[in-house]
């Protein structure tokens, strides 16, 4: 078991990182080359102003039209992403190794509200894939690739709390949850989760368009 | 639930798909998937998140509720979804369904922009499928017809060119009954407006061009119109898909207010055309910007109230309401001059409906839609449905509509949905009210 640990959170957690960083480093030059190969009469129209304006703007609950809509989402999602990007950075266990590993040592959150952060996860894709089954006009655009994403964002959250509470085998449980995590890392570039890398970009083009030749909210 | 249960018989459509082999299909999606997209295609495809929040956005959707085969994320996984994951393995059968729903099912309105959050445009994805049934040669018959005419006459209704400036020449003699002094100068070198119009103004709305000219003439403003061809500045190949000859009427029209050494043109009051001029047929050719300063009449006749050039007898009776055109608002943000014009024209002011501005809902004969003629009408009447019922809930008499389709498709929402209403372009509301000479 002590050679399973050592192997997963040694050689595999380099590669996973490698893939993850390298891997969204290569499909953002990549698509960048694309784009100034086949895009150019949209690239003449980037702006940082208009980018930053639609970002922001779409970075504010109930600020968009589109969220305004869809409250139940907006809740879901703002809490969603806010709880799956700032749990693994700061839970307490997770800076502990940072620690342990480099050397560098930071805040953390404390263990009872980590926990609480790692339920909404957990709930909130328990909600999304509800919406994929239940509501019609999600289920019908739902592919094979969205449940994908979906699974590889849960397991890590889903053996993380499992392995914290000591729920089932605990040393099994820790290396199923840093399996899981490594997963969802080198996941990113080459899934769905590749929004991560992509939306920015495809959200600063078009608050662009609209704040640079349309004179009009794209939110 | 699907596009393949709603087909609807159209010859253009049926006559393409004859002439189809899964072959052809093949290669003309990946020529045009590999050739003409990019980064943005690729972009959208992959971080399209499924959400299905853009389903609230559609005026399609929200007037068939509970059917997701009208949503905007839908149209698209049964259109260009299909054509990406299949590599364009798909049948003749297929691309008639992915036609109809491009050609007849979206508006290209973009509504659904303000429901992304991460900023896909729909828009975009839907005239790329249009891209390829132009290019596979299945395009709605009446549609195609307005194409055939601008490739054949550089205008889209078959207007001759002796034809045209007679039609001009007509409406001057007509209006000079009532403006002694009224002329339509044509090919005037040097004129600070070059007023240009769609082709359906000349062939059954000429009263427009009598009332541009008496508004111009009032207002003693330095204008010409062209006698030869580039005067139509309307453009149904962009909606096609006919992507080269868009790029050729573009520079006829430009080239045309060059070579009268015009300071800037003046479009009348139509949304479509402004897109084409205003934001994709400039850049087809290589423009970034225009070669010639481009004005809707929105804010033209912005202007001339700012600078006090138009004069009011009377105030038009009101309250009213405003109807945006995608391509004037979403496509330019000429909702605050729209509706300080208004307030100027009008008694009592606007009431909004419930959508407004950016947010406003389609006419749902935008796009192209309304020229596909007889066969579809019903689709868009019924995907207005959510326009109509807006539309009651001002409890208003008059609509203002600064755009040719919108009036048209409006036309057949108001009557379908016994509105009892009446559309007015603004031209109609300031002719009807401007300060006019003793007869």
């Amino acid at each position: 078991m002590n050679a399973a640990y050592e192997f997963v959170t040694g050689p595999l957690a380099w590669a996973a990182w490698g893939i993850f960083l390298l891997g969204s480093a290569w499909r953002l030059v990549s698509m960048y080359q694309l784009a100034k190969k086949k895009d150019a009469s949209s690239i003449a129209f980037m702006d940082w102003g208009f980018s930053l304006r639609s970002i922001v703007n779409w970075l504010i609950p109930f600020n968009a039209l589109g969220w305004r809509k869809n409250p139940a989402m907006t809740v879901a999602t703002f809490a969603f992403h806010i709880c799956l990007i700032l749990t693994p950075i700061f839970l307490m266990a997770h800076v502990a190794l940072w620690e342990e590993f480099f050397g560098v040592s930071y805040v953390s959150l404390p263990d009872g509200v980590a926990d609480a952060m790692t339920l909404v996860v957990v709930a909130v894709c328990l909600f999304f894939a509800g919406r994929r089954f239940m509501q019609p006009e999600v289920r019908f655009i739902t592919t094979g690739q969205d449940w994908l994403a979906l699974v590889i964002v849960l397991a890590p959250f889903l053996t993380g709390f499992l392995a914290y509470h000591q729920v089932l085998d605990y040393e099994v449980m820790v290396i199923a949850h840093i399996v899981a995590g490594e997963i969802m890392l080198a996941a990113i570039p080459f899934t769905r989760l590749s929004h991560m890398v992509f939306s920015a970009f495809t959200r600063a083009y078009m608050g662009s368009e609209f704040g640079g030749v349309r004179h009009a909210r794209d939110w | 639930m699907g596009i393949q249960d709603r087909l609807i018989e159209d010859v253009g459509l049926r006559r393409g798909v004859e002439k189809l082999t899964p072959e052809k299909i093949e290669k003309t999606v990946n020529a045009v998937i590999q050739g003409e997209t990019g980064a943005r295609l690729k972009a959208y495809a992959e971080t399209c998140m499924r959400c299905g929040m853009c389903a609230e956005a559609c005026h399609f959707a929200l007037s068939h509720p509970g059917d997701p085969s009208y949503t905007p994320a839908g149209k698209v996984h049964a259109t260009m979804g299909v054509l990406l994951k299949t590599g364009g393995r798909v049948s003749p059968e297929d691309i008639y369904a992915m036609a109809q729903l491009a050609y007849t099912e979206c508006n290209l309105c973009r509504r659904c922009v303000h429901y992304c959050p991460i900023g896909i445009d729909t828009a975009y994805i839907m005239s790329m499928v249009r891209r390829i049934c132009h290019k596979l040669g299945v395009t709605p018959q009446y549609l195609q017809d307005t194409a055939h005419s601008h490739s054949a006459t550089v205008n889209q209704m078959w207007v001759k060119d002796d034809e045209w400036t007679d039609t001009l020449m007509w409406q001057e003699d007509e209006a000079r009954d009532e403006f002694p002094g009224l002329r339509i100068p044509l090919d005037k070198e040097g004129a600070d407006i070059y007023y240009s119009v769609i082709a359906p103004e000349p062939k059954f709305r000429t009263q427009l061009i009598y009332q541009a000219a008496a508004i111009f003439h009032m207002a003693g403003l330095d204008w010409t119109m062209p006698s030869e061809p580039g005067w139509d500045n309307s453009d149904m190949c962009m909606y096609s898909g006919d992507f080269e000859m868009m790029g050729r009427i573009k520079r006829a029209h430009f080239e045309s207010a060059q070579k009268l050494k015009v300071k800037r043109i003046v479009m009348g009051e139509c949304g479509h055309a402004f897109r084409s001029v205003y934001d994709n047929g400039n850049r087809w050719v290589g423009w970034k910007w225009h070669p010639v300063p481009v004005v809707h009449s929105i804010e033209f006749f912005w202007e001339l109230m700012r600078d006090g050039k138009i004069k009011l007898a009377k105030k038009y009776p009101g309250p009213v309401t405003v109807h945006d055109p995608c391509n004037v608002i979403r496509g330019r943000g000429l909702h605050e001059k729209l509706r300080e014009l208004v307030r100027f024209l009008v008694e009592d002011g606007i009431v909004e409906t419930a959508s407004n501005r950016e947010h406003n809902f389609c006419c749902a004969a935008g796009g192209g839609v309304i020229n596909t003629g007889p066969p579809f009408k019903n689709v868009r009447v019924a995907g207005s449905k959510c326009k109509a019922e807006e539309l009651k809930a001002t409890g208003v008499k008059t609509i203002i509509a600064p755009c040719h389709n919108c009036h048209g498709g409006l036309e057949d929402t108001v009557h379908s949905y016994k509105l009892g209403m009446e559309i007015k372009f603004l031209g109609d509301i300031i002719y009807e009210c401007m300060e006019r000479p003793e007869a």
